[in-house]
């Protein structure tokens, strides 16, 4: 029994050392389960010993966290409202816009154009098969071209760039909070809603739609060379097979869709990153929830916007 | 400009800042004269950095009055709050060079922003107010390629770019080493001859601020427990300010 005892106090004190936490604290009773200074735990809290210092004491109750969302999307609301508001008002920071397009956008173009290919490859073998099984071979241009230009190709560009650019702005303005350089900013009288936010939104929101076309390309021509692959057949045939019915209303709305997910990438992200505490640990997190949140909201409002077009576009 | 905004460029009168139930400064007055340099010392976290930004209006207070050149801030708009800030200089703790420009960009970005300069005559006065500082040989260098000690000369020099009247300086030696300390501290004494600017000098250098400064002040629990030049503070019978001295002798 003392045995055990000795090799549970050597295994506390292993813990201790790695975790850099002092000898005399005693993580026996809740009420000890906290550093010195910080607020008591209330009894619904997160009380294990060994949660991240930013999860602990906080508390997790279906109302506290319904309020704090309330409290997200509240502080949203007035972000955006500032971004706007500084976003029409001149001067404007037209460099900055084109800095932030060339990152946004061209920097964004080959991964967009990979993930679209991709697409198109997948798509031409999945419904190879199933379209000969239905013995409608013949609808598989159409069936590459509508799936691409209809959904796959906006929402996989919105995807892709909530991953790539979310991440990056979430960071980047985090990092620039933690530092004080948007502070710094503030006190030379330039506006950060204006020069870093405003500039991002914008770029992103223009940026999605021409993206959007680059994934859409490289699908088409990625799915009629898998198709081919398989089963040869002319490219201007594809073509002519695969847009025959395509309406000018099947291709403007769910490209100009994209435009509203770049909205909710630079938004989120560029909010995310402007509100980060806590040093690097903060960054850290503000990049995550900049990519998690923003292609959350991307799909959710994929599914109204859908709705939407097929509403008034049929 | 009336003669007590000429005379006295920074005014605080009783100002007040909480953060959640926890008060950080207590009713604090603080007049800074013309050409004068306030060293404002005090332990970690008491609310000195606090002061400085509550003075550039980087953060709101809750009571109090804060007048800068005789306009009162804390009922300024943000286009006139910016008016305000374009005669401030600022140097940050960690000086806050942004990280995506260059030593010169960063110098040139409140004069490409706020002057109708050629380019050309915002280079020339970017390259002046480097070798002011002592960094005209680093102008293509980003902030990650140069020290703490040049980065905060580089940032002196922005916060210079704009030719304020009023300096504000947080934690200008923190972190560096005695002998690049010293050689801010002399910066600070030369701006102070050189162009006769008010400045307030947040610091926990008990030493240098003795050589930059007309007059130190001490706060404690929200209020200033000391105010004047050195050898006052070392008449002071108040146990804290003795406590401080002794530790930081």
């Amino acid at each position: 029994m003392k045995k055990v005892r000795s090799n549970v106090r050597i295994a506390d004190l292993q813990i201790r050392y790695v975790l850099d936490i002092p000898a005399n604290w005693d993580f026996g009773s809740p009420a000890a389960q906290s550093y010195p200074g910080d607020p008591p735990l209330p009894t619904n809290a997160i009380s294990g010993t060994f949660a991240a210092p930013h999860a602990r004491g906080r508390d997790l109750t279906f109302k506290s966290i319904f309020i704090n969302g309330l409290e997200w999307f509240g502080d949203l609301g007035i972000f955006c409202a500032r971004v706007f508001r500084a976003a029409v008002a001149p001067p404007y920071e037209l460099g900055e816009l084109l800095r932030q397009c060339d990152i946004i956008g061209a920097k964004s173009l080959p991964l967009v154009a990979l993930a679209g290919a991709a697409t198109g490859v997948v798509l031409s073998l999945q419904t190879h098969d199933a379209l000969i099984r239905f013995g409608a071979k013949s609808l598989l241009p159409a069936v590459i071209v509508f799936s691409i230009i209809k959904e796959s190709g906006p929402v996989i560009t919105g995807l892709v760039v909530a991953g790539r650019v979310g991440a990056g702005i979430g960071a980047e303005l985090g990092s620039m909070k933690v530092t004080e350089q948007i502070d710094a900013m503030e006190a030379s009288a330039v506006d950060p809603y204006k020069f870093l936010a405003a500039t991002r939104v914008l770029a992103c929101i223009l940026m999605l739609p021409l993206l959007t076309l680059a994934a859409d390309f490289s699908g088409v021509i990625m799915g009629w060379l898998a198709n081919t692959l398989a089963d040869p057949i002319s490219f201007r045939l594809f073509l002519d097979n695969g847009f025959k019915n395509v309406a000018f209303s099947d291709f403007i709305p769910p490209t100009l869709k994209t435009a509203f997910f770049g909205w909710i990438i630079g938004i989120v992200a560029c909010f995310q990153g402007m509100r980060t505490t806590g040093g690097t640990e903060g960054v850290g997190r503000s990049a995550t929830s900049s990519v998690v949140l923003s292609s959350l909201f991307v799909i959710l409002a994929d599914v109204v916007l859908v709705r939407l077009i097929l509403m008034l576009w049929g | 400009m009336d003669n007590e905004s000429n005379s006295e460029p920074i005014v605080i009168d009783n100002l007040h800042k909480k953060f959640g139930d926890h008060t950080v400064l207590n009713g604090i007055t603080l007049h800074v004269k013309r050409g004068e340099t306030v060293a404002v010392l005090g332990r970690s976290g008491i609310g000195k950095s606090v002061l400085l930004k509550l003075i550039i209006g980087l953060e709101p207070s809750d009571s109090g009055s804060v007048k800068i050149e005789g306009q009162e801030i804390t009922s300024l708009d943000l286009k006139q709050l910016n008016e305000v800030r374009k005669r401030i200089g600022f140097l940050f703790q960690q000086a806050a060079l942004y990280d995506s420009l260059t030593v010169e960009e960063n110098v040139a970005f409140p004069l490409s922003r706020h002057t109708n300069m050629p380019v050309a005559d915002q280079l020339k006065r970017v390259r002046e107010l480097l070798g002011g500082v002592g960094m005209e040989q680093d102008l293509e260098k980003m902030p990650s390629e140069i020290s703490g000690g040049m980065q905060k000369r580089v940032g002196l020099a922005r916060a210079l770019a704009l030719d304020p009247s009023i300096l504000l300086f947080d934690e200008p030696t923190a972190g560096l080493d005695p002998i690049t300390a010293a050689e801010i501290g002399k910066l600070i004494l030369e701006l102070k001859q050189k162009r006769e600017m008010t400045a307030i000098v947040v610091t926990h250098d008990i030493r240098g601020a003795k050589t930059f400064s007309d007059r130190m002040v001490l706060i404690h629990e929200g209020n200033i427990l000391a105010d004047g030049p050195l050898a006052e503070w070392q008449k002071s019978k108040d146990p804290f300010v003795i406590q401080f001295l002794k530790d930081s002798s």
